[in-house]
């Protein structure tokens, strides 16, 4: 694999791949020195142009944990502001020759159109309402250490479909992995034809009971604003995953940040069928495996003995 | 009836020696020797029976001559995005393209929307374009849709028709008054067919593909519904409407009904709506961005059926270069358009008359047809007739942009497919427009 950019790209055999390579890096995490020197001397570039703590801080903090150099790269009050196109953007960092470039963009395509403009490796980290891949890897992974195979589990995404990459990625990827998805939410946030893509279509909670696994999108406010909704109280009534709805042998997830009292009711959020700070977890060490598998992947599929060994004070 | 306008030209003296004359209006299709001299088909007459006493002679060699196209929706990008394209290369575009005439519209920078801006186009037209060619100006100051223009000034100024392509007449009430007002000042209203509130912010058409790729669709039915609505007006105001770029299988249905219904409703097809899927759009490769976007496989069937039977009137490219660095933008910030001038014919003969789906007859019939739309002389190949002519060779093997473009711009989403058919040479109004410049010269 050269770049990550869409859950297509990947097979199950691959998905697996970069799961076993994250919990190899997850006992390095457990430890008291949790950096190892698998990708010293390599350089992580983080290009975002749209505002994010969660996913840059995940990426950043996988990069070093792995010795990795790395630079962000904000689109605000740099050159992009000044009106140099995406294009003129990564032709000056390409200058730095960074050995894996990090990107999110508010457009669907943008992180494949830049792979055409360097030989770094390209990780999407979000191309507009397209795809997010390594998040849905991490949530693969979390519900893996949960579950143990998503083989045959019936797991529903729920909520505005429309405007989610997360939903999208994971549908692809929790289908490669075995499992049948449901997408549900009001109508006017459930794309025409995503049927096609192998998930089944719900405009109610009435069946939530079937799931093994509820994964709740986050509602934006401006989806109100935007009428796609009546009112948040509406979307609340018909859609919020709450006690009344999950079940206590069901997992519930969400990508974060959480609208409590929105999409899900502070009870859910708290409660043991959660695991949305396993998936926050789960983030640096399959972000460590991706760019593990990008930059040093093809050269040792299994990490030499001596990259996993605790780096000198 | 207005005139076409074009720069100088040297009159062409000219023997096309042992053709294959194929004109379907005319009922020639056999070897034959053409004389065009002074501006006109000066002389048809059996193989080898011509003498040989102009300046220069074409051997025809087998291949086929056949009436020159008219395209009736090109963007010409002048004035202000010269960048994009001029006067000078969409015509040599054209030309490369067995155009013989083509009808230039107005969204251009400022608006063709006042009698001295049509003016001072078709005087810079009249030094640099190398085929003849006409302008629509706008139905709406500004294409704001908000003012009628001065239809009546700009019509005596030379415009075409009228259209605010680009962009639909959104009021019902406007195009209305529009209509009312066509019958002072004549010229047909093309119109771009979509509702906006049911656009959105589409970038493509909403169906499987968008739904997969996250990006904003537009659906059929907003161009379909528009359609319903102005065929009902025009029928009712006794107007002449002219509807652009047919996509979608919906709006077939809607203009067949409304020619039935006697409605004064003539329309167009893209070779790119007619050969090209929202499969292609997979890619998010932004010369597969048009408006209206590609859509289904059955919309682009049906497409094509109606260009058979007639319901589609004729094919008009809808020409829409933009500069590389406009287009080498992620898809949802590229402007909409490809060009399509100079792959319209070859294109279209590649994927529908090699496969015998559409005959080579009624394809030369709607890249012509156009001319009628808008009141002027369809090309005919005939003695004492204008010399409107396309060399054709329908065996050549070419692969789209190999060798780069006429146009300025190079957004044709076409380019790298394998085509046969090629324009050897175009002859529009007598003179000689374009030749491939590989082409065998014998002089006299």
């Amino acid at each position: 694999v050269k770049h990550l950019i869409s859950i297509e790209d990947l097979d199950r055999e691959a998905i697996e791949r970069i799961v076993a390579q994250a919990q190899r890096f997850a006992e390095v995490s457990d430890r008291e020195i949790k950096k190892v020197p698998a990708l010293r001397g390599r350089m992580v570039l983080n290009l975002f142009y749209e505002a994010s703590t969660r996913t840059r801080s995940s990426f950043e903090l996988a990069a070093k944990r792995l010795s990795a150099d790395v630079v962000n790269f904000a689109a605000s009050g740099s050159s992009v502001e000044k009106g140099e196109s995406l294009k003129d953007t990564i032709l000056t960092l390409g200058a730095h020759k960074p050995d894996a470039i990090v990107i999110r963009t508010p457009w669907a395509g943008a992180a494949e159109l830049v792979s055409g403009w360097t030989s770094a490796a390209i990780v999407n980290a979000g191309d507009g309402k397209h795809e997010h891949p390594t998040q849905a890897l991490l949530d693969v992974y979390t519900l893996i250490r949960r579950i143990g195979t998503l083989d045959d589990a019936n797991i529903w995404i729920v909520g505005d479909v429309a405007h989610s990459r997360v939903a999208r990625s994971n549908i692809l990827a929790f289908q490669k992995m075995g499992a049948k998805v449901t997408v549900a939410g009001p109508p006017t946030l459930i794309p025409r034809g995503i049927e096609a893509m192998g998930c089944a279509v719900r405009y109610t909670l009435d069946d939530l009971s079937d799931a093994d696994v509820v994964y709740a999108l986050r509602m934006q406010k401006e989806r109100m604003t935007e009428a796609w909704v009546p009112s948040m109280r509406e979307y609340a009534t018909f859609y919020q995953v709450n006690g009344r709805r999950l079940g206590s042998r069901q997992v519930l997830m969400h990508p974060g940040p959480v609208n409590r009292g929105v999409e899900l009711s502070g009870e859910v959020v708290d409660s043991p069928q959660a695991v949305i700070t396993a998936q926050v977890e789960a983030g640096v060490v399959v972000r460590m495996a991706v760019l593990y598998e990008l930059l040093a992947g093809a050269r040792a599929p299994e990490p030499a003995p001596t990259d996993l060994e605790p780096q000198p004070a | 009836m207005t005139d076409l306008v074009q720069g100088p030209s040297v009159p062409a003296d000219l023997l096309i020696r042992d053709v294959h004359v194929l004109d379907p209006r005319e009922g020639i299709d056999a070897r034959h020797d053409v004389r065009v001299r002074e501006g006109q088909v000066a002389e048809i007459g059996t193989a080898g029976s011509l003498q040989a006493d102009t300046a220069e002679i074409v051997e025809g060699e087998g291949r086929h001559l056949v009436p020159g196209f008219v395209d009736p929706h090109v963007h010409l990008r002048v004035p202000g995005q010269e960048h994009k394209e001029d006067l000078d290369t969409g015509t040599r575009a054209a030309a490369a393209g067995g155009f013989v005439a083509v009808l230039g519209m107005p969204n251009t920078d400022p608006v063709v929307d006042s009698a001295p801006i049509l003016r001072s186009l078709r005087d810079a037209a009249a030094r640099e374009a190398r085929i003849p060619v006409g302008f629509l100006a706008s139905i709406t100051r500004g294409l704001a849709g908000e003012e009628l223009t001065e239809m009546g000034e700009l019509r005596v100024e030379g415009a075409m028709g009228f259209t605010d392509d680009g962009k639909p007449v959104v009021s019902a009430g406007m195009l209305r008054k529009a209509l009312q007002y066509q019958r002072l000042a004549g010229g047909v209203l093309a119109l771009h067919e979509e509702d906006p509130s049911l656009s959105g912010k589409g970038v493509m058409h909403e169906g499987e593909i968008s739904a997969l790729l996250g990006v904003a669709g537009i659906p059929s039915v907003s161009e379909s519904t528009m359609i319903a609505r102005d065929a009902a007006i025009a029928g009712y105001e006794e107007g002449r409407i002219h509807i652009q770029h047919l996509s979608a299988r919906e709006s077939i249905d809607v203009v067949r009904a409304a020619k039935a219904a006697g409605v004064q409703i003539t329309c167009e097809a893209s070779p790119h709506h007619l050969l090209l899927t929202h499969d292609d759009v997979r890619s998010l490769e932004t010369r597969f961005k048009m408006n209206p976007p590609l859509r289904t496989e059955e919309d682009r069937v049906a497409l094509v059926e109606a260009l058979r039977d007639g319901t589609i009137d004729c094919v008009a490219t809808d020409h829409a270069p933009h500069a590389r660095d406009e287009k080498e933008v992620p898809f949802e910030q590229a402007p909409m358009g490809t060009t399509g001038l100079e792959t319209s014919f070859a294109a279209l003969h590649t994927d529908l008359v090699g496969p015998g789906i559409l005959p080579l007859e009624t394809l030369l019939l709607r890249m012509t047809e156009g001319a009628a739309l808008f009141d002027l002389p369809v090309p005919r190949i005939a003695k004492d007739q204008p010399a409107n002519l396309a060399l054709l060779d329908l065996d050549a093997v070419w692969i789209a942009g190999e060798h780069g473009w006429e146009s300025r711009s190079d957004n044709c989403c076409f380019t790298g497919r394998r085509m046969r058919g090629r324009v050897v040479m175009t002859v529009a109004a007598g003179a000689v427009a374009f030749r491939e410049r590989a082409f065998t010269v014998v002089g006299a």
